[in-house]
């Protein structure tokens, strides 16, 4: 789960992370409001949506007067962002951040993700702070500097010694990094974090470090154990058909082909994805119906599959472990009754009770079934289908 | 032969009571596994599918000479039941529960490494030697005995795997499930290294998926050390490119981890990569019988 800046930034004023004074707005006037109380002469509006290179996008913009608070607030609020991150289709603006200006000497990187290697969280940190880090980190990777913490020691001294004399830092802002760092794995720790990422890392003219973005991901396995976090989630933010499958119990996501899909486990539904691709398709979806595929979630699939007016054919592509095939076939035949299936349905059942559920879909003869022997096999017949043939 | 498990394997249950723990160790005990006890607290001294059942893993060790443990408990608990089979001397946890606390996990598989013991998962089928010993939730009928080794992340598609290796007329040696979670037990790298070394093992199938770079470390793994003709997968060519939030996680693994890229690497070492699942058996054979 992704959640905005601005709930970041109240994550890091808890752990004395410092970070700008700041009120999140959802509409013009609100904004206004927001500005006088902030005070100051200068305010950045902020779009907050969950995806970054907003600023390249147009949805990070400085006014230096109420007035122009109000203009790039109207602007910026219901404006649909498009930036590297969000997809060409772009993201609603539906929130803006107003934030007092800050005094900006030197922007830095810092963030907190997983090695998957190395098995513990990796605090990375560079002078090369802004808008592009993915940039400094393939054509400078020595810019950045890597440090891993060992969980089960937590952070030393020396991770952050480490972080700050490879940054090349004055001797008075050493002590002031380290503190920051600290508290920054603290966060990732204690929240069950998956990605904290702040860019810029700011170094004002006082010589203090701030937060002046913030990303943050979590772990959705440990969300149980932090309701508040949880409370974060923003729906708005989630594609709707994505979230009305995961419901069910399904999880879907949509492509742009032609061929709907419906699959037991990930790892099948991409490789069958992949299939549909190299007998010469295109895939319509990606859905998961999990381990315990029953007539409810079979009928759901094929109505989120069959909204998207591309789909022109399904496979529906199964292999029983635990999950027997001829309750599969039922949950089919059962699934034809409850929603209107326009388009032809390819059929690979193979595994635990395979021969019977053939059996099944033999008997009931629906006009718009056709049986698959094999994975290719029904990649194939799928795609022809589609193609009308 | 075989890796990590065969037919004299004396397996304990931690979750044995539960829902998901009695069904599967009934079906293990059907395969033929040597399932010899189970752990649930507080349930120590009872009998549950005609095995005992201890309150903690320490007991159940001790009283049955059980080396391996299959691991159903819950996902909030997985963290500590890790932990005690490793403290409990168990040589092998299989980790079979989905959605286990990534930082649980950290700690865990850290203490298991420390105390010698290896393990397999999270969220995985686990690990089957063909008409031997199945721990785990794989449908045990699809894996004839056979001289394929087989690993992969993803659950579905290793029964995908073996049931096109049986299909086209050989068999599986053992068949490792290691999960697609950020922290795993056993990797390609170390079954790679068993397989090598397995007599009976002629050829193996490794599937992976989209994501982290340890297929790349696969690659150049196999270049170097290992022999035996290999053929590979990778799921989610046709994966929509993920919509981000923050730029770290490319930077950490310096790749995107596609399945391009990782196809790729491992042709330049020599694998034989297929482009869809639907061609391994076909692959298989070709480079058995060449
Ligand atoms: N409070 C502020 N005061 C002054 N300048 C600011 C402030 N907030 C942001 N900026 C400027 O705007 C730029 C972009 O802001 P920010 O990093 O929050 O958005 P972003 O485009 O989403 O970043 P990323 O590309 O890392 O996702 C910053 O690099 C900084 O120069
Ligand atoms: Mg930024």
């Amino acid at each position: 789960m992704n959640i905005h800046e601005y709930q970041a930034k109240q994550i890091f004023a808890k752990y004395n992370v410092p970070v700008p004074k700041g009120k999140v707005a959802f509409s013009v006037e609100e904004a206004v409001e927001n500005a006088k109380e902030l005070g100051g002469k200068i305010w950045v509006v902020k779009a907050q949506i969950h995806a970054g290179g907003r600023g390249l996008g147009g949805g990070v913009k400085l006014a230096k007067s109420i007035d122009e608070v109000r203009e790039l607030a109207t602007e910026i609020l219901g404006m649909t962002l498009v930036t590297h991150q969000t997809g060409p289709e772009g993201k609603l603006v539906q929130k803006i951040y107003i934030e007092e200006g800050a005094d900006i000497a030197d922007e830095l990187y810092l963030g907190v993700v997983l090695d998957r290697a190395k098995e513990m969280p990796v605090i990375m940190a560079s002078t090369e702070g802004g808008m592009d880090i993915e940039k400094v980190a393939s054509e400078t990777p020595e810019k950045i500097i890597k440090v891993a913490v060992d969980p089960t020691i937590g952070f030393q001294g020396f991770h952050g010694r480490k972080l700050a004399f490879g940054l090349g830092l004055p001797k008075e802002q050493v002590g002031k990094f380290i503190k920051f760092a600290a508290a920054l794995y603290r966060v990732y720790m204690e929240n069950d974090a998956s990605l904290i990422e702040i860019n810029p890392l700011v170094k004002t003219g006082a010589g203090d470090f701030i937060a002046l973005d913030g990303k943050m991901g979590f772990d959705d396995s440990a969300l149980g154990r932090h309701p508040d976090i949880e409370a974060m989630r923003d729906i708005s933010e989630e594609d709707p058909a994505e979230r009305e499958a995961g419901e069910f119990g399904l999880s879907y996501v949509k492509l742009d082909g032609n061929v709907g899909c419906m699959v037991n486990g990930a790892g099948l539904a991409m490789g069958t994805m992949d299939t549909i691709n190299y007998v010469g398709g295109t895939p319509a979806n990606f859905l998961d119906v999990g381990g315990t595929a029953s007539a409810e979630t079979v009928a759901k699939g094929f109505e989120i599959i069959l909204r998207d007016p591309n789909v022109k054919s399904i496979f529906v592509n199964i292999f029983g472990g635990i999950v027997r095939c001829d309750r599969i076939a039922n949950g089919i035949l059962e699934a034809t009754k409850l929603v209107d299936v326009h388009v032809p349905v390819v059929v690979r059942l193979d595994g635990t009770n395979a021969p019977e559920a053939a059996q099944i879909l033999k008997n009931a003869n629906i006009e718009n079934v056709i049986t698959a022997t094999d994975l290719g096999d029904g990649a194939k017949k799928a795609v022809a289908a589609a193609k009308g043939e | 032969m075989s890796i990590l498990v065969d037919k004299d394997t004396k397996v304990i249950v931690q979750g044995f009571t539960g829902k998901e723990g009695t069904f599967h160790a009934g079906q293990c005990i059907d395969y033929g596994t040597q399932i010899v006890g189970g752990v649930t607290p507080n349930k120590g001294g009872q009998v549950h599918l005609g095995k005992p059942v201890f309150n903690t893993v320490g007991e159940a060790v001790k009283a049955t000479g059980a080396t391996v443990s299959m691991i159903f408990v819950p996902p909030a608990f997985v963290g500590d039941a890790v932990m005690e089979a490793a403290d409990a001397g168990i040589e092998l946890a299989v980790i079979i529960t989905e959605g286990a606390p990534v930082r649980d996990m950290m700690m865990a598989k850290s203490y298991a490494v420390k105390s010698g013991m290896k393990t397999i998962g999270p969220n995985c089928p686990g690990v089957i030697t063909a008409e031997e010993c199945k721990i785990g939730i794989m449908p045990g009928m699809v894996f004839k005995k056979g001289n394929v080794g087989l690993i992969s992340k993803s659950g579905t598609l290793t029964y995908e795997g073996a049931n096109q290796v049986c299909n086209v007329g050989y068999g599986i040696t053992t068949a490792v499930g290691i999960g697609g979670d950020p922290i795993i037990g056993l990797s390609y790298i170390q079954l790679l290294t068993m397989f090598e070394a397995d007599p009976q093992t002629e050829a193996i199938v490794m599937i992976g998926e989209i994501g982290g770079d340890l297929e790349i470390q696969a690659a150049e793994f196999i270049k170097n050390n290992v022999s035996k003709p290999v053929v590979a997968f990778i799921a989610g060519q046709t994966a929509p490119k993920g919509k981000r939030m923050g730029h770290a996680g490319a930077i950490i693994s310096g790749s995107a981890g596609t399945a391009a890229e990782k196809m790729a690497a491992l042709e330049a070492a020599g694998v034989a990569v297929v482009k869809s699942p639907a061609e391994i058996g076909k692959k298989v054979k070709e480079v058995l019988s060449k």
